[in-house]
């Protein structure tokens, strides 16, 4: 794949203070890339910055295989499609709203028409075409702002947690239409969210800012299973990370010390070297001590008790102390079946495969 | 209260019967037309750039222009009349005791006014919907045009008020126009003759003419502003 989109050194700053710097990032033509961080970490400010609607210190960005010092913001916008948070239509209406990019584009009359009809008709409102933009509910509000960016027909979309203020059934039916239509379209697209599960199923690749900082670019495998610090590991769910010391590494397999006990990963790591072991809760599997825990590929068991058990929507986080603070997802279903219970000990067993080591 | 009915019955009998009525009447809509209309020319783009702009003197501007809102149109006019006087720095111009030189102390009247409405209506719009324009693809220019469109409710707001500042003050107009009959008297100026030479019922009646006419422009521009509104 060829690169669309290259940015080196990119640096923006606001009342003398950087608030954003990014070593290196490049979306490759036809990728999606989700961009993930928490709340004022900077992410709506790179995407204004690569819409060039921020006044930035300094920047090299290479679009489509050419400096973009040469060309003029207009003729580089032109080039994208912006959609924000709020959808931000204008008093008039969705076809009019739908039109606008072309507008400003000066396409003849038919040809506006002809988009806004395919556009209206693929976001599933082309029933609303006559209608005022202020008499739209949230959800096809921001159907109308989509269609108004695909209609530009951009080389590269971006969009700033378009559905992060849409309420869930909306939310999710939106998800779904857009997904399809960025798989049927193959618009190079980079989509800021805090959602890691928007992330999950629409990024291509997955890039983690905090404070202001890249922090990491990788397939979501990489970025959710292997990240590359603790404070990316906090963010992206790694809820147990622990600091232990390599004691032996064998064909792959490598033993690390951790709270007085020896853990199984595997991963390159040189005996003696100071590590975090980071687990994903999803990965870790509770079993009542007194049943028989079946043969698995788990080469980790370990005993403990559990301390505090939370609801979180259909799963219920379970916070169990072995030796040291270890926190599992399971379904309430389980924890109703088993019954699993606050003060119950409890055996814990995960696969070496599941623990990511991080070099300190 | 019969002198208040003979004015208004007299304002009828003068639209009929005394052409120097509807000349005073042209005039006066001409010159506060032409100063609104300037005023709008300066206020919409000025009042666009100080809601818009990020600069360092944008509040003490915005300060300078909320005052100029509350300018008393004596002081207006009393400036304008020293500029314009034939000993003036302007005076080569000619301009005292002319129509022109009260178009000029009326747009410095009504300026500010549409100014200042004008920078309060973009300061309402959402701010971040000039990005999200630019964003698609809109020039500057396209940008504010939108925006324009955007606050047309408010706009309107801001030309009626500004209209309704110049069609109803007298105090530059009498200053820089002398109400000279057939030249410079308008509807104002003529009212506060009538009334100085006890011809009351006259007064009334060159007053109820004003009002209706200041009713019916803006009652043109509200259903404008309305309509725009219930669409």
């Amino acid at each position: 794949m060829n690169s669309l989109l290259e940015v080196s050194d990119l640096v923006v700053n606001r009342l003398g203070r950087a608030v954003l710097s990014v070593d290196h990032l490049d979306i490759q033509q036809g990728e999606v890339l989700a961009v993930i961080g928490p709340n004022g970490a900077g992410k709506s400010t790179l995407l204004l910055a690569l819409a060039r609607l921020l006044p930035i210190e300094r920047r090299q960005i290479t679009f489509a295989g050419k400096s973009a010092a040469g060309t003029s913001d207009l003729a580089y916008r032109r080039r994208i499609g912006l959609v924000l948070q709020e959808p931000l239509l204008m008093d008039t209406s969705v076809f009019e709203n739908v039109a606008a990019g072309l507008r400003f584009r000066n396409l003849p009359g038919p040809e506006v028409r002809r988009r806004v009809d395919e556009w209206t008709g693929c976001l599933g409102i082309a029933h609303l075409r006559e209608r005022p933009a202020r008499r739209l509910s949230g959800g096809e509000a921001q159907r109308v702002s989509l269609a108004r960016a695909f209609a530009i027909q951009p080389d590269l979309l971006m969009l700033d947690e378009p559905f992060s203020a849409l309420d869930a059934p909306t939310r999710l039916r939106l998800l779904d239409d857009f997904q399809s239509l960025l798989a049927a379209t193959s618009i190079t697209t980079i989509f800021i969210t805090h959602d890691l599960d928007e992330a999950l199923l629409l990024g291509d690749r997955v890039a983690v800012i905090l404070d202001g900082r890249l922090r990491q670019t990788g397939t979501p495998q990489e970025v959710f299973n292997s990240p590359v610090d603790q404070e990316v590991a906090a963010f992206v769910g790694v809820e147990t990370v622990i600091p232990g010391q390599v004691t032996a590494v064998y064909e792959g397999q490598v033993t690390v010390e951790a709270g007085g006990l020896d853990l199984q990963a595997v991963g390159e790591a040189a005996p003696g070297r100071s590590v975090l072991l980071c687990l994903r809760p999803e990965d870790i599997t509770l079993w009542p001590h007194d049943s028989p825990v079946p043969r698995s590929s788990a080469r980790n068991l370990l005993k403990g008790y559990i301390r505090r058990i939370t609801p979180q929507g259909p799963l219920a986080r379970v916070v169990v102390d072995c030796g040291f603070t270890l926190v599992a997802l399971v379904t309430r279903a389980s924890v109703q079946d088993m019954p699993l219970k606050e003060e119950m000990q409890v055996t814990i067993t995960f696969k070496a495969s599941a623990v990511h080591l991080i070099p300190r | 209260m019969d002198l208040i009915w003979q004015g208004i019955r007299g304002a009828f009998g003068l639209l009929g019967v005394d052409p120097e009525v509807w000349e005073i009447t042209w005039l006066s809509l001409k010159v506060s037309g032409l100063a609104t209309a300037i005023s709008l020319l300066i206020g919409l783009p000025s009042g666009t750039w100080l809601a818009l702009g990020r600069f360092r003197s944008r509040s003490f501007l915005l300060s300078l222009i909320n005052t100029g809102m509350a300018l008393p149109p004596v002081v207006v006019g009393l400036f304008v009349a020293v500029f314009l006087w034939r000993s003036g720095p302007l005076g080569d111009l000619k301009l005292i005791y002319t129509p022109s030189a009260i178009v000029i102390a009326q747009t410095i009247i009504a300026a500010p006014v549409v100014t200042g409405l004008t920078a309060a209506a973009m300061q309402q719009l959402n701010p971040r919907l000039g990005l999200q324009l630019l964003g698609l693809g809109a020039s500057r220019l396209q940008v504010v045009w939108r925006l324009w469109r955007e606050a047309r409710l408010p706009l309107l707001a801001a030309l009626m008020a500004g209209f309704g500042s110049v069609i109803s003050e007298v105090g530059a107009s009498m200053m820089v126009g002398g109400n000279i009959r057939h030249q410079t008297r308008i509807l104002t100026t003529a009212i506060v003759l009538e009334a100085g030479r006890g011809e009351f019922a006259r007064a009334i009646a060159l007053g109820v003419l004003l009002l209706l006419l200041a009713y019916l422009i803006n009652l043109g521009l509200t259903w404008i502003q309305q309509r725009n509104a219930q669409a």
